[in-house]
């Protein structure tokens, strides 16, 4: 379906992930935050810079990977990204939904 | 994957299985064992038992996979050079990742099932318990057998009731994922089955401590559960070989493509089960699934051609829902569990995502066919390796 999000309009799956991560940029990142209720800081960057550097080398991303990243520990993580961390930090970087739920 | 092998190399290729274990564990039935359905002795059996003929049993523990060298070293220093591997290593759980949650109290008030000793330790526990708090938990995603702790609730539910003291426990299923099972579908049908037999569900549980002392748990966001009985299902790794031999990732699961089944390692290293990384469910249907394209591509190595990508993600399980019924799931990388009929389309017997009493003697039946059937290699009947689409009810 299609969504405007920081006035752009975008194609995202059922869930409100995007479908295409070329679509992405900081703006639209920054839009998805404000709708999870997050305002994003350097440190909720540098967490999506990591996620989106592991999305493009194809590895997939676990809360465990993510704590032993050296970017910010589990505690860290839910603490800028409260409740969900790897669904909410997944959709604000552009990426699908994470399969580590299977 | 031996037997598949032995008839299908000629006889100038040394096939041998590597095994710590003398014993080869069903283990499906653990989930049994709490509520004194299965005992044991119903699901050990030795391993030799199994070994085909034409297939060397090397029993013991292995230290290292040298890749580079193309050989493994055992424990005792005893070496195997190989042309193949396959690696088998499945996962297990790893309590000690979870802050407190081994101590006094483990099999006291804090157990397992996912191995015997937690089983029987807590069928022990069950038989004289008075009532309480029963919290059921998944530590971490991804687990061996997702779909086993939702059925632990399931049967705990009818095994109070049918004690008659359903009235004095209260149930609650503490989760990582949103909702009941980690595919939208099914966790509709199954969180409404949780709803009917009064179990509460606490969705995105992150458990991050156990307190033995004070009998409570924590998760990352600060929720604190407290319990008279944890039932949790620990964080599951792969072998500590992987990270010994550094060819495993963070859980210690080897690379592996999704649809060859050809480890990222080396190109003469496979791998099947619940080793892998693939997002596949960790489930047994899943690695009997894999047994078919795994023999093709090993073979397809053998004559240097090129392998197949012929693995879809296949899984098949029943969930057990207590009082003799079962719901059957069906699903695959790119389908999710939908309703339906199995395996004949339209036909059934068994039915899709819905209760039955016929799905509950498919998964009792089920145990002959794995003593029988699965372990030596043999085709299930009716049931193909690929996910069939036929029958089902998609969007």
């Amino acid at each position: 379906m299609e969504k405007t999000i920081a006035n752009k309009t975008i194609e995202v799956s059922d869930e409100v992930y995007l479908l295409n991560f070329s679509d992405w940029n900081k703006e639209l990142g920054e839009g998805i935050a404000q709708e999870e209720g997050i305002t994003m800081t350097d440190d909720h960057w540098k967490v999506i810079d990591y996620i989106q550097h592991q999305y493009k080398n194809d590895v997939p991303l676990t809360i465990r990977k993510i704590g032993k990243s050296g970017v910010v520990d589990i505690k860290g993580f839910y603490s800028l990204f409260p409740e969900g961390p790897l669904k909410k930090a997944s959709r604000i970087s552009g990426i699908p939904k994470p399969v580590s739920c299977i | 994957m031996s037997n598949h092998l032995r008839r299908a190399l000629k006889d100038e290729w040394n096939i041998t299985i590597i095994d710590q274990r003398t014993e080869h564990h069903y283990q499906p039935g653990y989930l049994f064992v709490p509520f004194g359905v299965y005992e044991p002795e119903d699901i050990v059996k030795p391993i030799e038992k199994f070994i085909p003929d034409g297939v060397n049993l090397k029993l013991g523990a292995i230290d290292k996979i040298y890749p580079d060298k193309d050989k493994v070293v055992m424990v005792s220093g005893e070496e195997f050079n190989y042309d193949i591997l396959i690696v088998a290593t499945g996962t297990d759980i790893a309590p000690e990742e979870t802050e407190g949650m081994m101590g006094p109290h483990w099999h006291k008030d804090v157990f397992d099932f996912y191995t015997l000793e937690g089983a029987a330790a807590l069928a022990k526990k069950f038989k004289d318990w008075e009532g309480g708090k029963l919290v059921v938990n998944i530590a971490e995603m991804p687990i061996k057998c997702p779909v086993a702790p939702l059925e632990f609730t399931f049967l705990a539910d009818a095994f109070f009731e049918q004690k008659g003291m359903r009235d004095k426990v209260e149930i609650v299923f503490a989760t990582p994922m949103s909702g009941a099972f980690t595919k939208p579908k099914a966790t509709e049908k199954l969180d409404y089955l949780l709803k009917e037999k009064n179990i509460e569900i606490i969705p995105d549980f992150n458990l991050m401590s156990v307190d033995g002392e004070a009998k409570t748990i924590t998760d990352y966001a600060g929720k604190e559960v407290s319990y008279d009985i944890l039932v949790t299902v620990p964080t599951n790794k792969g072998s500590a070989l992987m990270e010994r031999s550094g060819i495993g990732d963070e859980l210690n699961y080897i690379p592996t493509d999704r649809a060859t089944l050809q480890t990222k390692v080396k190109e003469n290293i496979f791998a099947i089960g619940d080793a892998t990384n693939i997002p596949a469910s960790k489930a047994g249907s899943v690695a009997h699934f894999e047994g078919e394209v795994l023999l093709e591509n090993v073979l397809n190595y053998i004559n240097g051609v090129k392998l197949k990508e012929g693995f879809d993600g296949h899984a098949n399980c029943f969930i057990e829902t207590g009082h003799g019924k079962a719901l059957l799931i069906d699903f695959n990388y790119t389908h999710e569990p939908v309703t339906g009929s199995f395996p004949f389309p339209g036909v059934g017997p068994l039915t899709l995502l819905k209760e039955s009493r016929m799905n509950h003697m498919g998964k009792m039946a089920f145990k002959w066919i794995y003593w029988n059937m699965l372990i030596t290699g043999r085709h299930l009947p009716f049931v193909t390796t690929k996910m069939q689409e036929a029958g089902k009810n998609f969007d």
